[in-house]
């Protein structure tokens, strides 16, 4: 491995660019040749049937897990290519919101917000309490600093979690099944919420989710997987493939099977 | 350039303030500076109106700062005319505001004082013992029903549990048996040579370990090996509401899970206090037979010789109640555990207590008993 990150040439829009890339564990081929781009401040949906490795694409864009074969590019710079201190780097521009929400049982949900900002800020413990009320504020969780995770409901849990998430403003945040668990009203502010962060502070937003009504309210780019040939089919913006995509898999899987 | 802030007064009604500069949340957020103080002393102010014209860069920094301007604001009913701020921070601060505060939480800064503590405390342990009697309760129902043949349990969980309790058991056992099996035999040693006794280590061996010591030194490594795996694996299912499906199927998880359990332990662990036992006595003959001269037919006879069958009865029941004890406390502590991983430690770890301290009672009164009884 070189000592300095390596830089490939990739357009200054491009945020994230998925080059080849190849999932498997151990044996066991996952996906493979995956190619497409994240431009800056898109709303990437990642969407596929169940059980084709939406998940397992996400874990390999956060760095949790290193591809079979392939590079994920971030601004060009190769993540798993890059030395410790350049990953660590790269991450700490990441948020993520976790499908269960995974906030830290032990710690009440204030202490879950203010541990990215104690690690990661020079703020002080008064300042970082305003961050983490705002924060919460944010997500409609305001008064709820003092609550443990066990006590809140799943909904709530799942709110607290992209709070936590948001906490350091990251440049990209990464969602696994954001509305799964939401009513209907709540998804909706979820959805909005997220349009929000990206129109204000021009995040960069990736979302594993298989629902309709939030691809299409809030997703301008996407990538569909396919279960059966393990390999992307293809990309582009979800209403246009809803549409226009020439393959009947897609336009069955953007029309709930109705074609 | 950090953010900076201006205030003006085009009206005397009338605060606007002018931020600059680069608003970002790792340079901190600026204090509110003159905003208070003015709003403190000129309480003719009714609005407060912003300019951003000059604001570079902004994050959750200046989110932060506006934050606590719109609560002042709200403490002293001022409006707060947005207009002036950054299209995105406008939008943002209208989603912070959109849902008022849960208030009456009880959740604030409330510190019970520490007599109230030792109150709260004392009436939790005070709950503590008839949920331990119900729970007791619900396990000897469910024996009842094992014996009417009525209990749902799967055969296939209650072979892979005493797979897990007895056999993989044994190298732990083994190892333990053998050094406590030393250490007697050496500590005898050193008293007995005082009068060339040295033959009645394997009287002293044998007697301590199938009465006392297998029993008990098995009971200890059943409760910090088995009880707290038991604890994990109940609390776990707990927190994953797997309990709560069987219950829902009409499942009685007491039968399907605590049952499996204490049977294995309680068939398992005679087993294990014998083959303990076993193991401490042949230590003694080691040591005898390398250090202190005697030869293994001689420690041989001598064991036959001082054995008698109510010791190993005795230290065989006494094992036998240990295992269900320590089975007992772990499931009893799994089926308690809150949902959270931080409940799963602490069943886990209040399993391994429970179970040691019930052993410790239990061994203390059965040798009153058994010395009473005269066995």
């Amino acid at each position: 491995m070189e000592a300095t990150a390596v830089l490939h040439k990739t357009d200054p829009d491009d945020h994230i660019t998925v080059d080849d890339l190849t999932m498997a564990y151990g044996d066991f081929l996952i996906q493979r040749d995956l190619n497409f781009t994240i431009r800056r401040g898109d709303i990437f949906i990642i969407m596929g049937g169940s059980g084709c490795g939406k998940s397992t694409l996400l874990r390999h864009l956060i760095g949790l897990k290193a591809p079979a074969r392939g590079r994920v590019l971030f601004d060009g710079i190769s993540y798993w290519e890059s030395p410790p201190a350049e990953q660590k780097r790269i991450k700490q521009g990441f948020g993520m919101s976790f499908q269960s929400g995974a906030l830290w049982s032990s710690l009440t949900l204030a202490e879950n917000i203010a541990l990215p900002l104690g690690e990661y800020t020079d703020l002080t413990p008064a300042d970082i309490a305003e961050v983490v009320s705002l924060k919460l504020s944010l997500v409609g969780l305001a008064g709820f600093e003092e609550f443990y995770p066990s006590e809140i409901s799943g909904g709530m849990q799942k709110r607290a979690a992209l709070a936590r998430a948001m906490a350091l403003d990251p440049e990209i945040l990464f969602f696994d099944e954001p509305s799964a668990g939401l009513d209907p009203i709540s998804s909706r502010r979820l959805d909005d919420l997220i349009l929000e962060l990206r129109d204000s502070l021009g995040t960069t937003i990736v979302v594993v989710t298989h629902e309709l009504a939030s691809i299409f309210n809030i997703g301008n780019n996407s990538v569909f997987l396919d279960p059966e040939t393990r390999t992307m089919i293809t990309s582009g913006d979800p209403k246009t493939l809803r549409d226009e995509s020439p393959d009947p898999g897609v336009r069955r899987f953007l029309n709930r099977g109705e074609i | 350039m950090p953010g900076q802030l201006n205030l003006q007064f085009p009206s005397p009604d009338n605060l606007h303030v002018i931020l600059a500069g680069s608003w970002l949340l790792t340079e901190g957020p600026p204090s509110l500076g003159d905003i208070a103080q003015q709003l403190q002393s000129r309480s003719d102010i009714c609005r407060i109106s912003f300019d951003s014209k000059a604001v570079t860069q902004w994050d959750s920094g200046l989110l932060t700062f506006l934050a606590r301007v719109y609560q002042l604001a709200g403490k002293h009913k001022i409006d707060i005319d947005p207009g002036g701020l950054p299209d995105g921070a406008r939008r943002m601060m209208s989603l912070a505001t959109a849902v008022p505060p849960r208030e009456g939480t009880g959740k604030r800064g409330e510190k019970p004082s520490i007599i109230e503590h030792i109150g709260l405390k004392s009436l939790s342990m005070w709950r503590a013992a008839p949920e331990m009697l119900h729970f007791l309760g619900e396990v000897t129902l469910s024996f009842g029903r094992l014996f009417r043949g009525t209990a749902q349990f799967r055969r296939s969980d209650l072979m892979l549990i005493i797979e897990d309790v007895g056999p993989h058991a044994l190298p732990i056992v083994s190892l333990i048996s053998f050094l406590v099996g030393l250490i007697v035999a050496y500590m005898a040693a050193v008293q007995l040579a005082q009068f060339g006794a040295q033959i009645y280590i394997a009287n002293l061996v044998s007697l301590g370990m199938t009465r006392e010591m297998g029993a008990l030194m098995t009971g200890i490594i059943m409760a910090g090996r088995t009880g707290a795996a038991f604890a994990a694996q109940l609390g776990t299912m707990q927190v994953n509401e797997e309990i709560d499906a069987f219950r829902t199927l009409g499942v009685n998880p007491i039968d399907f899970l605590v049952l499996p359990r204490m049977l294995a332990l309680v068939l398992m662990m005679p087993l294990l206090v014998l083959y303990s036992g076993i193991v401490g006595i042949t230590a003694g003959m080691f040591v005898s037979v390398t250090t202190f001269d005697i030869s293994t037919f001689e420690y041989y006879q001598q064991t036959v010789r001082s054995m008698e069958w109510s010791h190993i009865w005795v230290g065989v029941i006494k094992g036998t109640v240990y295992g269900m004890l320590v089975a007992f406390a772990g499931c009893l502590r799994g089926m308690q555990c809150g949902r959270s991983a931080q409940a799963v430690g602490e069943a886990t770890t209040s399993a391994v207590v429970t179970s040691i301290l019930l052993i410790v009672i239990a061994a203390s009164l059965l040798t009153i008993l058994f010395q009473q009884l005269g066995i």
